[in-house]
Formats: C-alpha cells, sequence, structure tokens
C-alpha cells in the first residue's frame, strides 16, 4: 500500500533510499522535518548542527570523505549557509550532496520570502522542485546521481505547500552507496590559482546540465488546447491542472538551468503561453532573456502563496467563487502559551521602559500588543549585534535572544561586545530547547538529535571565556528581581550578559500552584491582561483566571495593583 | 467521486490527527489523497486548519473558494473564518465548544453571538457536544476522534474501515478510548 507523507518526509525517505550516510540540518519552519525524519533511520547519522553554515560545511565534509550527505534547511538558512555554497559550486563533491532548501511563500513563519532560486543561478547549481511528496522522494534520488554524475552539489527546492502536505507515495528500498576518498588539491583547495580553473567548469557543467535538460523525463509537456499554454513548475503546476484540466502545460522539474529549445519549441505551438510562479518571475526572467515571448508578471501577483483561485482570477478576469464569508470575525493570533517563562522578561523590560533588540523565535511574538516589548527583529543573531551598534551609538537597548539562536549565531557578536567594550547589555532567554520549531536539542542542552548525551553548553561559562564578566542567571519569574537586574546592568558601562533561565512550558511539569482572582478585592483595572496570557479573561467587571490553563506563573500577580491575585496550591 | 473536507479548529484539539486519520483512509480506500496544512508559528494558540482532498485524481493541496463538501469545526468561531471554501450545500459539523482569542479575553474584541446560528444561515450544520462526549469518556483530547465519527455517517465506507484507518494513525496505548469516542460520535448522528 502507498504511505501519506509529507514532502519533508518523503525527502529524508528519498534521502535514505539513496544510502546516504551523514544529514545535518539546524531547525527552520518549514524545513523541519525533513532532518527530524531522518534522525529515525539507524542507517543515517544525522545531527542538529548550530547553525546552516556548519550544517552545509559538515555535509561537505561527508562528501569528500566518500559519503553521501544532505543538508536541510528554510530559505533564510540559506543566507547563513552562502559562503561555502557558492564555493562549493567551484569544487563539486565526491560522494553525492544535495542541499533540500524550502521557501515559505505567504510567510506562514519566516521573516521574509525570499526565493531560492536566485541562489542557484549565482552558484550555478541545478535545482530541481517537486510538486508533490512523490516527486520529493524521486527527485531527491535522482539529485544524488546527477551530483556524481555532474560533479556537483544539486539544490532540492521545496515551499510551504509542498513540505507540509502528505500525498500518497510508492517508496523503495535503501541502496548502499559510497566513494573512494581521492583528495585532488586542485579541486578542493580553492586557492586564486585553483579557483581560476574551477571556473570555467562551473560554466562548462551548467552548459551540459541545460543539454540534459532538454531531454530530462521531469521536464514534461502535456499537449491539449491549441491557445493557451501554462510553463509552470512545484506546487502551482498542481494549482495550474486544478484551475485549467484541459490546458497545455509543461512541467519543469528542473528549474535551473532550464531546457530553452523545450520551452521556445511548447511557446510556438500556442497563442500565448502563461509562466506561472509563485514569488520573484524568475523563469519567466530566464525565458524572457532568451527572447521567447510569454506571459508572467504582467497578470500574476509577485507576492504570498498562490491557490487555484489566484491562478484562474489571473487568466479569467471575472471569475469570482460563489462564496459565503463572515468579514470582521475577531483574529486568533499566535500568542506565549500560559506560563511562558518570556512573559517575564517582557513585563520586566516594559515596567523598566528599555528598548529591546530581539531575535527569532517564540519571543519575536513579544513585539505584539498587549505585551509590545521587542522594538527590532531582522535576523537570527541580529538582535545582539545591532544592539551593539545602537548602544554605541548612544541609545539604551538591550538585546534579546534565545538560547537556540545564540549558539546560532549570538557568540560572534557578543564577542564583538566584550572586544570592543560597548556599554551592552545581551539577555538570553534560555528556555533550554529550540521551543518555536518543536522542542529540538541545541548545544546548550546536553543532548544530540539522536537523543544520546552530550556536553552541554552553558552560556554563563562561554560568556566568561569570551570576556564578558558581568554575568547573571535570573528566574524570569520573578519579575522584580529581573528589574532590578535589568536597571543595575542597563546604567553599568561595562558589557553585561543576563541570562534568563527557565525550561519552556512545552518540555516542563506545570509548578504546584495556581493563580486565583479575589473577586472581593479586585477593581477591574484589566491591568493584569496587559501581560497577554490566555488563561486570564475579564468576566463580570472582574478577571478571572481558568484553573485549567494556568500554569502558575504569577507574573499576572505582578502586575496586580491591588494585590489581588493570590497563590493557591494544587 | 470527490470529497473535499475542511477541519479547522484552535491548536492543540487535535486537528492534524483527524485529518491524519482521513488521509490513511482514503489511501486504503484506493483513492488519492492529499492533506495540507499549516505548522510553526500558526500553531502557538492560532487558528489550525487543515484540507483534505479525495479523488480519484486530486491535483491542488488547497480546497479551492466555495467547493469544499464538509467541514469539521473542532471550535465554533472557526467555523466563520474557514467558511468562504464550502459550496452552498456543504454540510457543516460544529462542536460544541468556544475558546476564546486574545482579542476576546482583553475585551477588544467581541465574540460572535452565535456563530452556529451564523453558519445554519446557508449550510447544512449539525451542533455536535463532542467535547463534552469525549469527556463523558474520560479524555477531552478524543473530542476530534468523536467528531470524525460524527462525519463517518455521511461517508460511504463502513465502520471497521474507519477503525482500522485509526489503528494505523494512533499508538496503541491510546488506541481504546479513541476508538470509544469514534464509536460514540457515529452513534449521535444514526
Amino acid at each position: 500500500m502507498k504511505r501519506l507523507l509529507s514532502g519533508n518526509e518523503a525527502v529524508a525517505r528519498g534521502a535514505w533510499e539513496a544510502g546516504v550516510y551523514f544529514a545535518s540540518s539546524y531547525p527552520g519552519t518549514p524545513a523541519t522535518e525533513i532532518l527530524e525524519n531522518l534522525i529515525s533511520y539507524k542507517e543515517v547519522y544525522a545531527e542538529w548542527a548550530p547553525n546552516e553554515k556548519v550544517a552545509l560545511e559538515s555535509a561537505i565534509g561527508a562528501s569528500l570523505a566518500g559519503k553521501r550527505a544532505i543538508a536541510s534547511m528554510k530559505h533564510v538558512g540559506l543566507n547563513v549557509a552562502a559562503d561555502p555554497f557558492m564555493t562549493l559550486s567551484y569544487t563539486g563533491v565526491n560522494a553525492g550532496l544535495v542541499i533540500a532548501v524550502a521557501d515559505d511563500p505567504g510567510l506562514y513563519s519566516s521573516q521574509n520570502e525570499q526565493d531560492t532560486r536566485h541562489y542557484v543561478r549565482a552558484a550555478r547549481i541545478p535545482c530541481l522542485e517537486p510538486s508533490d511528496s512523490q516527486e520529493a522522494l524521486d527527485y531527491t534520488k535522482m539529485g544524488y546521481h546527477l551530483s556524481e554524475e555532474f560533479d556537483t552539489p544539486v539544490l532540492i527546492r521545496l515551499t510551504t505547500r509542498i513540505s507540509h502536505t502528505k500525498t500518497a507515495v510508492t517508496v523503495g528500498n535503501r541502496e548502499e552507496k559510497s566513494k573512494v576518498v581521492q583528495i585532488d588539491v586542485k579541486k578542493w583547495v580553492m586557492l586564486p590559482a585553483f579557483a581560476r580553473e574551477r571556473h570555467p567548469m562551473v560554466i562548462e557543467r551548467i552548459k551540459r546540465l541545460s543539454q540534459l535538460a532538454e531531454e530530462l523525463e521531469i521536464n514534461s509537456v502535456e499537449i491539449n488546447e491549441k491557445r493557451v499554454g501554462f510553463i509552470t513548475s512545484g506546487v502551482v503546476y498542481q494549482y495550474v491542472k486544478e484551475a485549467f484540466p484541459e490546458a497545455s502545460v509543461l512541467k519543469l522539474g528542473m528549474v535551473y538551468p532550464l531546457p530553452f529549445e523545450l520551452i521556445r519549441r511548447f511557446v510556438e505551438k500556442h497563442e500565448i503561453v502563461y509562466v506561472v510562479e509563485e514569488l520573484d518571475p524568475f523563469l519567466e526572467t530566464e525565458i524572457k532573456a532568451k527572447g521567447i515571448k510569454v506571459k508572467g508578471k504582467e497578470v500574476f501577483p509577485e507576492t504570498g502563496e498562490f491557490n487555484p483561485d489566484i491562478v484562474k482570477k489571473a487568466i479569467e478576469k471575472d471569475y469570482k467563487p460563489k462564496t459565503i464569508s463572515f468579514p470582521d470575525i475577531p483574529e486568533r493570533p499566535p500568542t506565549l502559551c500560559p506560563g511562558c517563562p518570556h512573559r517575564g522578561v517582557f513585563v520586566a523590560l516594559r515596567k523598566a521602559k528599555i528598548t529591546a533588540l530581539g531575535d527569532i523565535g517564540c519571543y519575536t511574538l513579544g513585539a505584539i500588543p498587549p505585551l509590545s516589548s521587542l522594538h527590532s527583529c531582522i535576523c537570527m543573531g541580529a538582535g545582539v549585534s545591532m544592539e551593539h551598534g545602537a548602544t554605541v551609538s548612544g541609545m539604551k537597548a538591550v538585546a534579546l535572544i534565545g538560547d537556540s539562536t545564540f549558539f546560532h549565531s549570538g557568540i560572534a557578536p557578543l564577542m564583538n561586545i566584550a572586544y570592543n567594550r560597548s556599554p551592552s547589555t545581551v539577555i538570553i532567554l534560555d528556555n533550554r530547547t529550540t521551543a518555536m520549531t518543536g522542542k529540538q536539542p541545541h548545544p546548550g542542552t546536553g543532548k544530540t538529535a539522536k537523543g544520546e548525551k552530550a556536553k552541554a553548553i552553558m552560556p554563563e561559562e562561554l560568556a566568561k571565556v569570551i570576556g564578558i564578566e558581568r554575568v547573571k542567571v535570573v528566574d524570569p519569574y520573578n519579575v522584580e528581581e529581573f528589574i532590578k537586574i535589568l536597571q543595575e546592568e542597563t546604567e553599568n558601562p561595562e558589557p553585561s550578559l543576563i541570562i534568563s533561565r527557565r525550561a519552556c512550558t512545552l518540555i516542563s511539569e506545570r509548578t504546584d500552584k495556581i493563580w486565583e482572582v479575589k473577586e472581593d478585592l479586585c477593581i477591574g483595572c484589566k491591568r493584569c491582561l496587559s501581560v497577554g496570557c490566555i488563561a486570564l479573561s475579564f468576566r463580570n467587571e472582574k478577571a478571572y483566571i481558568e484553573p485549567l490553563l494556568c500554569f502558575g506563573c504569577g507574573i499576572c500577580a505582578f502586575e496586580c495593583p491591588v494585590d489581588a491575585i493570590k497563590e493557591v496550591k494544587t | 467521486m470527490k470529497i473535499d473536507i475542511i477541519i479547522c479548529g484552535v491548536g492543540g484539539q487535535g486537528v492534524l490527527l483527524a485529518s491524519e486519520v482521513l488521509g490513511r483512509l482514503a489511501i486504503s480506500c484506493g483513492l488519492d489523497v492529499k492533506k495540507s496544512e499549516i505548522h510553526g508559528m500558526a500553531q502557538r494558540g492560532g487558528s489550525v486548519f487543515s484540507h483534505v482532498r479525495m479523488a480519484e485524481k486530486v491535483y491542488s493541496p488547497v480546497i479551492p473558494l466555495g467547493t469544499a463538501d464538509y467541514m469539521l469545526a473542532f471550535e465554533e468561531l472557526e467555523a466563520l473564518r474557514y467558511a468562504q471554501y464550502l459550496k452552498p450545500d456543504a454540510k457543516v459539523l460544529i462542536n460544541k465548544q468556544r475558546v476564546n482569542p486574545l482579542t476576546v479575553l482583553s475585551g477588544e474584541a467581541k465574540y460572535p453571538e452565535d456563530p452556529v446560528a451564523m453558519m445554519r444561515r446557508h449550510f447544512s450544520v449539525w451542533h455536535i457536544p463532542a467535547l463534552d462526549v469525549a469527556k463523558a469518556i474520560g479524555n477531552p483530547r478524543a473530542l476530534n476522534m468523536v467528531m470524525l465519527g460524527a462525519l463517518s455517517t455521511f461517508l460511504p465506507w463502513s465502520e471497521e474501515t474507519w477503525l482500522s484507518a485509526i489503528e494505523m494513525s494512533i499508538p496503541s496505548r491510546f488506541l481504546e478510548i479513541n476508538k470509544k469516542a469514534f464509536l460514540e460520535g457515529r452513534a449521535l448522528i444514526s
């Protein structure tokens, strides 16, 4: 019987079937489950790396050592790994190397919706784009074949909808594969003299790949209607087929390099051909640059995720599906969980009126009302570097960064603060896990991806070694203490680090107490509601705490001006 | 045959597990199936939805607007949010449960007075005490299986087919209570 697999599960399965030995990744939605699934295959060495650059470089090492390897990441992860990625194109591989990258059109869980296809063109690395889970499995396997045949890394581009849609898949068996280790320094040592010789090889390789693309089965043509044709790839192919089942379609399984002769012949057979792609006009620009007449972003949006209705509406201007909708119903935005240790830090920051330059994680939600106490978020690690720049430039601010994010890219900027002696204060929100993406372990947790015991790297020890002398560890449930330390450290001109330490509620037991509003004392001022906790509500002019939801943190009690919120033992 | 189902609710109500059972059911019946949902940021107490599509051949993992045949809403307000996917004569099963979003808890927004009545004006609606039934049999988390049980009475497959799809989707230690919840839900309609 077929299996029901998500795109991510299918990539993992494909890598396993292709005989992959080495897998490395850093968690990031929508790519996380690729590595999470590889962990369960006993033949695969699978690890969480501190960041995507480390993951990719480690995978290159495995390939050099003759083992098939995979590095997986979300789209912005490839920015972090861009440095090795660009030169890896020059060195090529030994054993097959696939990089699986998941884009996030519609920004379901990301800070931007950049289009990974620009990277493959910049690096001249071939890119395959599956349109369902079966293809995710098949293309991953094919990626290893191409990688070894053409001595190139291969990128599998996914999008959120492919990564997180489950479809029926026929699976196969594992084939063990490895390569003899031979280190040719002219291939692996990218000195200018050697790299200069490799660059023409890169150009020649992509030419050979584009010849191959003309014949490749995964670039397939369905000729039906003669008037209108569509050129598309990935999940958008499914939307086109849904919207126009009778249309002619050229489906590109390989989106870089492109089969221009195949495209030209397809276009010549139709009166009008649309290029349908989410995000940037990547295929369209490439095709138009060859003088082939197509339409694309003249009618299709350049932002957001597509669906069958958007595709249909772009072509048939008067298309309007009959729907019932209810405007103005309350939004249900994501919120910090009851008992979330981050909440105490935000309440303290708000009380102390301190600007917080933030980072990527659950705590980015601290920017949203009612907490409203996080003031920037650009990328992993940026909060710490930005705070340094801002503080040196005369602004009073603190940096906020999660523990996993700190190990990802917070250490170098903290070193910069120590080295350049800036009057910075950095807060590490140490909740002992990578919470946002689903509780993955990291270098601070003392556990590996496979669940084995590891060295737990403590940020306070690390900070002292790199030259931060003022280090305090605080329990964020103790808001008063937190405010006091915040004030001390932001007044002090020495670089300082505050570690807010308490485990994420997803990995810890409820405390043995809950809190309760004494109705006779409550004055109905709603101050407690400003902590943004779903256990709290307002009914009959009084605050109320739902005992089933209360985790026992007592942060709402800190906000109460009349001490009406009391502790109750459970 | 084509069956498109929207399942919606709030993080933690078991939307994704319910859609998993439907997916396996479709495969065991030899149908093509796609089930699509969004993880990540959306799960921190946010609105959760899943599109389940089954047919001889399924293309888009997203159901086109105005075409879904069924809705399983685990929370009343969430039924309104995803109503735009439903076809005019869609069958809608709504769990009797309200979970206030933060904006309502803080008094900024108002929870609609009667979402079920609003849905009834446009669709055939069954208001199902799934949470109460699940609580009564000892596990409120099994409300998703009560809802599936209710849905099963509208679909062509036998009780055994459903139960074996549940067996494939749920760890054995939780199996008995979930099967019981499913059967209780089934009894609510028939």
